[in-house]
């Protein structure tokens, strides 16, 4: 809704619009259905999509991209869908001519080996070092033990103080 | 001593950054270069009843830029290809992707025609085949129409002399 839109919009108008918001999503089911034409492969259109890259903006996946240039791949994978290609066929269309950087979910391969082992290796440095930290700091912690004379000090405060109180 | 790791944790991740910040998230490579170029047959935008196939290229390098009329970053280049077209150094093949014909020609009217052919892509297939994911982009193809390289975005003088020409000049010899 726009600014615009909300300005013209009485108290009336508003709960209108919130009743219509409500019960759309049944509307929408079927005004889409001519464009969809095959609810079918539109589902699996929409699951593949859901793990594609778009590559205009690349933090959206190509389901969610309103780019000009996501509709025309999801065009592509619903034709090739209506051809009775397997997801994996179309997985492979698209990485031939993208790259991996088409998929969310990238193969294990050398090149990716940083991406996909890298998080759990700097988790373990960082464990290693904290560990090292920590042995460390207890060694410096410690307290060493009083020498006879500390140990004499400390003893006449001690007597000094309990007499205090009595 | 005591900040000295902190430090150098520091730079290493200012490093990082700097190293990051020169990165082009953009450019995504391309698979397809060292591979046979998709084979297109389409109609040639000035000719809209003759059909152009790549296949015809076969034998010598060519380039194939995909450019449009709605595209900003082609005009930036245009002058760059126009002034290469004319040193006949590389026959130049365009590729009008998702455009209308009317205003393309109106287009290469106002700016300049480099192009060899240029045949039309009203759907964006071919890019799809190319791997185009936006334009402008420039594709140098070999004797044996395999790609061998693929610029992203508008063709520049740096682009033009550090790689572009002397593979064509490798790719020529």
């Amino acid at each position: 809704m726009t600014p615009d839109l909300l300005n013209t919009c009485g108290r009336k108008q508003i709960t209108l619009l919130l009743i219509l918001a409500l019960i759309s999503p049944l509307s929408w089911a079927k005004e889409a259905a001519p464009v969809a034409e095959d609810p079918v492969i539109e589902k699996r259109m929409l699951a593949l999509s859901e793990d594609l890259r778009c590559l205009v903006c690349q933090n959206e996946s190509l389901a969610g991209s309103r780019a000009d240039f996501a509709n025309d791949l999801r065009r592509e994978i619903r034709e090739q869908l209506k051809e009775g290609k397997k997801d994996q066929e179309i997985i492979d269309f698209l990485v031939t001519r993208y790259g991996d950087f088409v998929l969310y979910n990238p193969p294990i391969k050398p090149t990716t080996y940083l991406l996909w082992i890298g998080p759990f290796a700097f988790l373990l440095i960082g464990a290693g070092i904290l560990f090292f930290y920590l042995k460390m700091r207890r060694r410096q912690v410690e307290e060493p033990p009083l020498t006879e004379d500390q140990h004499r000090h400390a003893e006449s405060l001690l007597k000094e103080d309990k007499g205090n109180n009595a | 001593m005591r900040f000295l790791l902190p430090l150098a944790a520091f730079i290493v991740l200012v490093g990082f950054l700097a190293v990051g910040l020169g990165l082009k998230p953009r450019e995504i490579p391309s698979p397809l270069v060292g591979k046979p170029a998709p084979i297109f047959q389409s109609p040639r935008l000035h000719e809209p009843d003759q059909i152009l196939s790549s296949k015809d290229n076969l034998g010598k390098v060519w380039l194939l830029n995909v450019w449009a009329s709605w595209c900003v970053s082609c005009r930036e280049e245009h002058p760059l290809l126009v002034e290469l077209s004319k040193s006949g150094i590389v026959p130049i093949y365009g590729l009008n992707y998702k455009d209308k014909p009317e205003l393309a020609l109106q287009w290469l009217g106002q700016y300049g025609d480099p192009y060899t052919v240029s045949v039309v892509d009203p759907e964006g297939r071919i890019g799809i085949d190319y791997g185009v994911y936006g334009v402008p982009e420039t594709y140098v193809i070999d004797k044996n129409g395999v790609i061998r390289h693929k610029q992203i975005g508008p063709v520049t003088i740096e682009s033009l002399e550090k790689k572009i020409l002397p593979l064509i000049k490798e790719l020529q010899g």
